[in-house]
């Protein structure tokens, strides 16, 4: 094919190449010429009209997270392109593989304070892997491939291409026998010899070790290698929360999740291992606590696929640069068969004897809705009903998640961690339920950020989502933060005092069923109702108001100093 | 502590940006950056003394996708030199003594005005700041420093090689230094 092409044309080929059947997006001026190749190109590559640039972003991620291939999003120059700033952050901070496209002003007018004209470059410097300019259509095939490269190699995360309108529109023969200029780009997969033997004889000796999985035990397909050496060691597993999935929490060595409102037993556990191996986390504020007083007697292996990561928060003994995968498999080819009995022994005691992670929270003297119940019933339909996946936003509903929810399977629990990002659930399920559309995909979400970014719902109708259900857990209240002024402020409830419109007649009026749930006794059937119904579906859950996430590590404070209720201390 | 820090980075729109950004998002004070052509094609040279934890401050940097190799060289043999323009108030009364003393430094008078000099000084960092104390009680009316260049020394046979790192066993206690592991670069 020697015919000259559109930049537009391009693209769109581009995409094809890279294997994208999917795209999330807003068209506007300045991206119109990537819009009208498309049409030709609509069967192939399925363009999702979003009804915000940042539901598109937030789609792509969530398409990207559940499917681990690259999400795209589009949108148009100025207004656009800075509405992608939040998920092309939240994708910096989660590491998912993105690739934002947008238009720019024409390469005539460029710098010229055009109409819609936005250094989305320069403002994306610090939250993206890398970005592109592209002002001359031949440069738009090798930057197409470098920028899927980049996304999805290495330590994944956010590209942005921003194409000039006249790169777009002019023509070119394309050659696509192109080659990666990345000459500073060189990830390392596989683990040094000697710190991977290193890792294996700490591990062998240690009396008690502990592995933390992280998000790179996901992202790079490690689940199976993880199981087989924890089985191999005998040695207890903790998963942080983009690790929850990693390992399955009903196996006897799962013993929960760390860190801030993390499990008493495993925080304790932390501080009394000897040997503590991290496996794809980079050691977030929220899993160390204080960093200076996290796993004191300890000594430390973290293995990481960013070498930036290791020794920026904790100090490390033992630094592996490598693949999760590619490292596990060459730890077990070395690791002989050992037990950690007592170990583990004693933390189910702790665990017993602190807080159980089934525990129910004490329900106050009323007949209202307690979150937990619903967390309880949607557990027990999750564990019936495996083909599901399911998408949290950021708050007290999301933690609560985190720990009551028994997770399994990895790629199953989709949620904003680092930049914690409310209103990314709704939006993440539309790109969950793009991917899998024979999955159940359950976002979970409070009223608040449900209130952020539900105009989505409308997307969802539009595509025909019928997959996806939304568990509104609705307190009133911008919840977590509610919590804090009550634990550490007095109870000065300043901006978390929250109403909304009623939320069943809200997803009435976008064509998706809407029931609302009061009482415990409705909470199984309304999720059987939902699950079975052949379309999306709101749950708007009413719960007790007050409730309190626990237990809970105040910030700046280490792992061992732990409340569990209103000055009660682990 | 002070690092001195040189990158090869591929010449491309943006990329001092890029490095900029970091430093400043990450709070690593910059006490000079200096930028220029080396000596491949479409390759720059930068020379950056940095106050900072200089292990991150390195893979960071690496992090870059146009930062080609990144050193630290503070501990290394180096030549290293900046350059100071100075103008000096001179009445045509001290100018002769003026210049005498800033000759026996090695400045070179590059301009006469009326009631001024202009002085250039190249030399080691260090120097250049004796030289710039020394005018100081002068009257400087004007100064530009052109910030550190730095270049690692060629191979000396004479000079015994530099200790080795020192390097973790297994069992043993956490080696304070494992950069050169960390980023699959060690043995």
């Amino acid at each position: 094919m020697c015919e000259a092409r559109t930049g537009a044309q391009i693209m769109c080929e581009a995409l094809l190449r890279e294997g994208v059947a999917v795209m999330f997006g807003v068209p506007g001026g300045a991206i119109m010429p990537f819009y009208y190749a498309m049409y030709e190109y609509r069967d192939r590559l399925h363009h999702v009209l979003c009804r915000h640039e940042q539901g598109a972003g937030h789609a792509a991620e969530g398409y990207a997270r559940a499917t681990g291939r690259s999400g795209v999003c589009v949108a148009t120059s100025g207004p656009g392109a800075t509405n992608l700033v939040t998920p092309i952050a939240d994708a910096w901070m989660d590491s998912t593989p993105l690739v934002a496209i947008t238009g720019q002003v024409s390469s005539l007018v460029l710098g010229k304070d055009a109409f819609q004209e936005t250094d989305i470059t320069g403002i994306t410097v610090p939250i993206t892997k890398h970005n592109y300019l592209v002002k001359h259509v031949a440069e738009l095939p090798r930057v197409f491939r470098e920028a899927f490269h980049l996304a999805t190699t290495g330590r994944p995360g956010p590209v942005l291409i921003d194409v000039t309108k006249d790169a777009q529109q002019a023509k070119t023969v394309p050659d696509w026998d192109v080659t990666l200029q990345l000459p500073g780009y060189k990830p390392t997969y596989d683990g040094h010899a000697r710190q991977i033997r290193a890792a294996v004889q700490l591990l062998g000796e240690a009396e008690r070790p502990l592995i933390m999985a992280g998000n790179g035990v996901i992202q790079s397909g490690a689940a199976g290698e993880l199981l087989a050496f924890a089985e191999r060691t005998g040695i207890p597993v903790i998963t942080t929360l983009h690790g929850l999935g990693a390992f399955p929490e009903d196996h006897p060595l799962s013993i929960g999740m760390p860190g801030m409102h993390g499990w008493v037993h495993v925080n304790r556990a932390i501080q009394e291992c000897d040997v503590l191996c991290n496996i794809g986390g980079r050691f977030d504020d929220r899993v160390t606590g204080n960093a200076a007083k996290f796993a004191p007697r300890a000594t430390v292996i973290h293995v990481d696929i960013d070498p930036s990561e290791i020794g920026k928060n904790v100090r490390v003994a033992v630094p592996i640069v490598g693949d999760a995968r590619r490292v596990l498999l060459a730890m077990l080819e070395q690791m002989p068969p050992r037990t950690a009995t007592a170990w583990l022994a004693h933390i189910r005691a702790m665990e017993a004897k602190y807080q159980g992670r089934h525990k129910e929270l004490t329900r106050p003297d009323t007949a209202s809705l307690m979150p937990h119940d619903v967390y309880a019933a949607l557990n027990r339909a999750f564990a019936a009903r495996p083909a599901h996946r399911v998408v949290t936003d950021v708050g007290q509903h999301q933690m609560w998640a985190a720990q009551l929810i028994d997770w399994r399977r990895p790629r199953t629990h989709i949620t904003s961690g680092g930049a914690g990002t409310m209103g990314f659930a709704i939006p993440a399920a539309l790109g969950v339920a793009m991917a899998y559309p024979d999955d159940t995909v359950w976002a979970i979400v409070g009223d608040g950020g449900f209130q952020m970014t539900n105009q989505e719902l409308a997307t969802i109708v539009q595509e025909s989502r019928r997959n996806v259900k939304v568990a509104v857990i609705n307190n009133g209240y911008l919840g977590m933060v509610r919590q804090w002024q009550e634990m550490f402020e007095d109870k000065r409830y300043s901006g978390t005092l929250l109403s909304g419109p009623d939320f069943a007649t809200l997803a009435g009026a976008y064509g998706v069923l809407g029931r609302t749930v009061e009482r415990q006794e409705d909470v199984d059937a309304a999720i059987a109702r939902a699950w079975d119904h052949a379309g999306p579906v709101v749950i708007d859950f009413r719960v007790e108001r007050e409730v309190n996430v626990y237990p809970i590590v105040p910030q700046g404070k280490s792992l061992s100093e732990m409340l569990v209720g209103v000055g009660e201390d682990a | 502590v002070k690092h001195t820090i040189v990158a090869l980075v591929q010449d491309h729109p943006g990329v001092l940006h890029r490095v900029v950004s970091l430093f400043r998002r990450r709070g690593y004070n910059i006490e000079s950056l200096t930028v220029g052509r080396s000596e491949t094609p479409d390759v720059s040279r930068m020379t950056i003394v940095v106050d900072a934890d200089v292990e991150q401050v390195t893979k960071q940097l690496n992090r870059l996708v146009e930062v080609l190799k990144v050193q630290d060289v503070t501990q290394d043999r180096t030549v290293e030199r900046e350059t100071v323009l100075v103008k000096v108030h001179a009445p045509a009364t001290n100018r002769a003594g003026l210049i005498a003393l800033t000759g026996a430094r090695g400045a070179k008078v590059v301009d006469v005005g009326a009631t001024s000099l202009v002085f250039e000084l190249t030399d080691p960092p260090e120097a250049v700041e004796s030289f710039i104390d020394l005018l100081r009680p002068l009257g400087i009316k004007e100064m530009i420093r052109s910030g550190r260049i730095a270049m690692v020394r060629g191979t000396q046979p004479a000079t015994p090689s530099r200790p080795e790192r020192p390097r973790a066993e297994p069992m043993a206690p956490p080696p304070t230094s494992w950069a050169a592991q960390a980023d699959g670069q060690g043995d």
